[in-house]
Formats: structure tokens, sequence, C-alpha cells
């Protein structure tokens, strides 16, 4: 058997995306039935929601602004008009017996997604973003469904990526990459346990050099980050494995067991797939117009692949951090509010260093988020400039800053009343120095004599005296100077 | 435009989940076959330069605005459901379908 890392030298993966988004209205995409995870099962239904003779759509404001936020985030080609169709397929978890979802007219089509791979972006063109609503959620109990409607009818934008992406870590970064997007420009809470982010893998293999694309399986059920990567890294060592074992890959939906790490054909459901899409009689065209798109493009914030290179290329941020400061919109926020406080670009990287390590650490241990910081971008701008001029030593600095975290004071008030300024001035530092090898006679005359660690000791001696506040650098400078070495 | 054959009927039955009889199959031949003989007469005529419709009325979408209302009646509605436990419906396992 030919070993998976050859294969793969011969053959590329073909992988394409289809995510779910539930979009984050208070209720459903075309009745007013609320939505609220963990409501107790049916309690979110109404007739529109059960399908009842007599009832009609009528589409959600709230659902249309969100979807559109997305579509213009992404660069997509937005139609003026576009169109609801019903998808006809007989399941519980839809009891009118189809979806209204959209078909050859969607909302938005032709867009894109930058994907954060390592520490650059890739552009994935996005074919499709469309609006549907969700279905009712079944659970299996033996040989019965248990059927919870709550779930039907919640708004949701499917996009769908364009055949692009070449492994299970693109995938996964794609996902990842819509995650925060969407969280990004508040479109969904896309808590995957929750069930509001979810997603399906089109994964095909083909020689590599060519630009045919090989059959394709559609992969079910991967719903957390690690999964997709999981599913996907086993799908195609399962076709690459079945091609050369001169098998050919069937056109066939599996369905990703994590439990058991492996995936298994779908019951085949004959002519399952034909949904006999038509343009919804109960729905007219959806019309968006000029000043509905004006408000979405104005109100549009920085995006956060934007920020990943410009904490990169402007500030110079490594792309861990980088990638780690624009892990929330707050955050990035706060960290870009914080760099405007202080004034200094070159700070940049001083100032993200603290909130990182200093503030990120403090809210954690708090277990607060960097909303509810108690230190306000001014405060740490404040207190990282302190330290950049010399007034307080860095370690001073961070009790500082533990103490202003804690009180809600402000650093430079913190260092006045506790005395802590840096001792800078020479005369001052150059009598502690003489005090420190006057009473250490042993010392000097060891390190004198060779003995290089002791140099350390002369140091903490003379911290020790100004209680950590002199200047390390001019207290070394000092001591080289008066120890002759 | 030819007549429906008996294959395509049974695929729409089955679409439709209808269990059809030989004889039901038979009439719903000549029957299905009639009503879309009778609709192909509007290919007839010239739609040349004539954007597709797909509302008799040209209305635009109306919207609704993003508010909660509890339906009072849910208690009623879910009556109808073959089989309860609690507030759950019951239905019999279908693996392997739906979206």
């Amino acid at each position: 058997m030919t070993e998976l890392a050859e294969l793969l030298e011969l053959w590329e993966p073909v992988i394409g995306l289809e995510v779910h988004v539930q979009l984050a209205t208070r209720s459903k995409a075309f009745s007013p039935a609320g939505v609220v995870f963990g409501a107790p099962p049916n309690s979110l239904v109404d007739p529109t929601v059960l399908g009842l003779p007599g009832s009609l759509p009528v589409f959600n404001q709230a659902a249309l602004a969100l979807a559109l936020k997305l579509g213009v985030a992404t660069g997509s080609q937005i139609r003026a008009k576009s169109r609801f169709a019903r998808k006809h397929y007989f399941y519980p978890d839809q009891p009118k017996n189809y979806q209204i979802s959209q078909y050859d007219e969607p909302l938005c089509e032709n867009g894109h997604l930058d994907v954060i791979i390592g520490g650059a972006v890739k552009r994935i063109k996005l074919t499709r973003i469309h609006l549907e609503e969700d279905a009712g959620k079944l659970t299996h109990v033996g040989a019965m469904s248990h059927v919870d409607l709550n779930r039907s009818g919640v708004p949701l934008v499917e996009v769908v990526s364009a055949p692009e992406l070449t492994s299970s870590e693109e995938a996964a970064e794609f996902m990842r990459s819509l995650h925060r997007l969407v969280r990004w420009l508040e479109i969904s809470e896309a808590d995957m346990e929750k069930g509001q982010l979810r997603c399906d893998a089109n994964v095909s293999v083909r020689l590599r050099g060519e630009d045919r694309l090989g059959t394709r399986t559609e992969l079910k059920n991967i719903n957390s980050f690690r999964f997709v990567q999981n599913a996907i890294d086993h799908e195609i060592a399962r076709q690459l494995r079945l091609i050369d074992g001169g098998g050919r890959v069937e056109r066939e939906t599996r369905l990703w067991d994590a439990d058991a790490g492996q995936s298994a054909p779908m019951r085949s459901k004959e002519e399952a797939n034909d949904y006999r899409y038509f343009p919804d009689p109960d729905l007219p065209v959806l019309v968006v117009d000029g000043p509905t798109m004006g408000g979405i493009l104005r109100a549009q914030p920085e995006l956060p692949a934007a920020r990943f290179q410009r904490y990169q290329e402007d500030i110079g941020l490594s792309a861990d951090d980088a990638r780690t400061m624009i892990g929330e919109r707050a955050l990035a926020e706060y960290f870009d509010a914080t760099c405007k406080a202080h004034g200094m670009l070159k700070s940049g990287r001083t100032i993200a260093n603290w909130i990182l390590t200093e503030l990120l650490g403090a809210l954690n241990k708090a277990g607060k988020g960097i909303a509810e910081s108690p230190m306000p971008p001014e405060r740490l701008a404040a207190l990282v400039r302190l330290v950049e001029d010399g007034t307080i030593s860095g370690k001073i600095g961070k009790e500082v800053f533990e103490e202003a975290f804690a009180k809600g004071e402000e650093p430079g008030a913190i260092v006045e009343r506790r005395g802590v300024q840096q001792i800078s001035d020479e005369a001052t530092l150059a009598a502690v120095v003489e005090e420190v090898v006057a009473a250490s006679p042993k010392q000097t005359a060891e390190y004198q004599g060779g003995k290089d660690s002791l140099f350390g000791y002369f140091v903490g001696q003379v911290m020790k005296k100004t209680q950590g506040r002199a200047n390390p650098v001019i207290t070394t400078d000092l001591l080289k100077k008066r120890l002759g070495r | 435009m030819p007549a429906l054959t008996r294959k395509e009927v049974e695929e729409i039955a089955l679409l439709a989940r209808l269990h059809l009889g030989e004889d039901e199959l038979a009439r719903m031949e000549t029957e299905l076959g009639a009503i879309l003989e009778h609709f192909s007469s509007i290919a007839a005529v010239s739609t040349e330069g004539v954007a597709p419709m797909t509302h008799a009325v040209p209305i635009e979408c109306p919207l609704r605005s993003d508010d909660v209302v509890t339906w009072t009646d849910a208690e009623q509605g879910l009556a109808g459901a073959p089989k309860r436990e609690g507030d759950l419906i019951v239905v019999p396992a279908v693996i392997g379908g739906g979206e």
C-alpha cells in the first residue's frame, strides 16, 4: 500500500464548505415566534412555524439587515431583487414539508472571505450567501424520534465557498475566520455547541495540475473546528486509499461520527435530491433599496483580517499576537484605543505586551471580559508612558498596574501616593552604590578577583536599599565603574 | 408534448409520498398527461423579451419588525400531533434524512 504522504504528492485535495449561520434576531424569520436557546420544547411555535393552513410568512427586517452586513463585509454582489424559493422534502423537522430558502436568485453572490492562515491572509471566493429558515431538531430515541420545533423557522444564512481550500487546515481556518467575522459584526453568537454555526464539507481529490474537479462526497455534521479538520483528513485519506486500491469515489453524502472518528454513508433516499425548488408564491420579490445599503456600508467597522494585517505591518506585532488581538472585536478596539490615547505608533508592541500579558491575565483571574475591564485604555496608556519615560521601572509598573486594576485608580496618582518613582539621579544612586560597596568588602574582593556571577548581588543590594526604585541601567553603569570591571 | 410515461408517474408519486395501486397509476398516467398537454398550449405563446414572472401582482416582499409575539394557542396547535411525550412530538425514527 502506498503511503498517504506519497499519494498526497500526486493528488490534491479540493474542499468547499457550506456553513449555516443562525442570525441573531429576537423573532423567527417569517413569523413573530421568539428565538431563545434552551426554551422548553415546542414553546416557540406559532401557526406559521407549524405550517398550519391559512398562515402566511412575513420576512423579518432584522434578518435581512444582518445578512446584508455579511454580504457587504464579504464584498459580495448584492441583488437589489432576490427571491425566496421552496425546497421540498419530507422530514418531521419541517412540518410544512418544505423549507423556505433561496435558489436561483440568492441575496449575495461572488463575495470572498479573507482567511487567516499562519501570518498571511488568503482570499477564498464565496459562491453565494443565501437566506433560509432553520429546521426543527430531532432526537432519535430507539425506534422513535422526538421533535422539537423551537429551532424551526430561525433565520439562517448559508455561506457557500468555492472549492478553493486545499487542506483540512485551510478548511478549519476558513471556519475560524468566518466564525470571527460573524461575531465581529454581531450577526450571530455563532456558538457551535448551540448549533448556531454548522458546517458541511464537499471533499474531492484530483491529480495535481488537473483543472477538472474529481467526484466529491459531502460530509455532514462537522460542527466543531476540530471535527472539520478530523473529518476532512479522514475523508481525503479514504478517497486516496480507494483510488490507490483501484476503486472509484462515489458521489454520496456521508455522516461524520465524531465519537467513532469516522464517516459512514447516509442511507440513500431514492430521489431525495429532487427538491423541486420553485419560487415561493407566499413571498414576493425581496427588494434591497439604496438607503438600506447605504446605512450598512457606512456602519461597517474595520474587519478582522484588515486589522490582522495592519497590526503586523504598521505596529510590528508578531502574527500570533496579531491573531490573539483580533480574537474579539472588543479586544482589538481596546488595543486601538490604548494606542490612540498613547499617541506613539512605535509603542504599539509595548502596549500589546501589556494587554496580552498583564491585562488579559488580570481579567482572566477576575473572570471578566475585556468589555468589563476596570482599566480603561487611557489609564493603561498613561501607565505605559510612565514606564517608558523612566518615571517608574517596569517592575514597579506591574505593581502599579495591579493596584490600578484592583482599585480603579489613575496610575500617576498611585505612583505619587506610593512614592515609587524611579531614581535616575546619578548622584543619589552613586551614594547608594558607595554604601553597598563599603558594606560588602568580601564580595567586592571576590568580584574583582574574577567572580562575575557576583554582579547580580550588587544590583540586588542597590535595589533593596531603594525599594526597587533604582534605575537599573544607571545602577549597572555606576556599579561597573565603581567596581572597576 | 410527449405523454407522461408510467415511470414518470411512479417517480412523481414517490416524491409526493403517495402509494398508488396499478389502476391508480394507469388513471394518473392518462389524467396527468392530459393536464400537461393542456398546459403545453402555453408553450405556443411567444415570450421573447418578456421577463419571467413569479407573482401575478408586482409587489415587494413586505417586512416585519423583529418583535416577538408569543402565541397563546400553542397547545392547541400541537394538539394535532399524532403522538406526544410531554412537550415533544414523537414520530417514527427516520434516520439520515433532513437538512
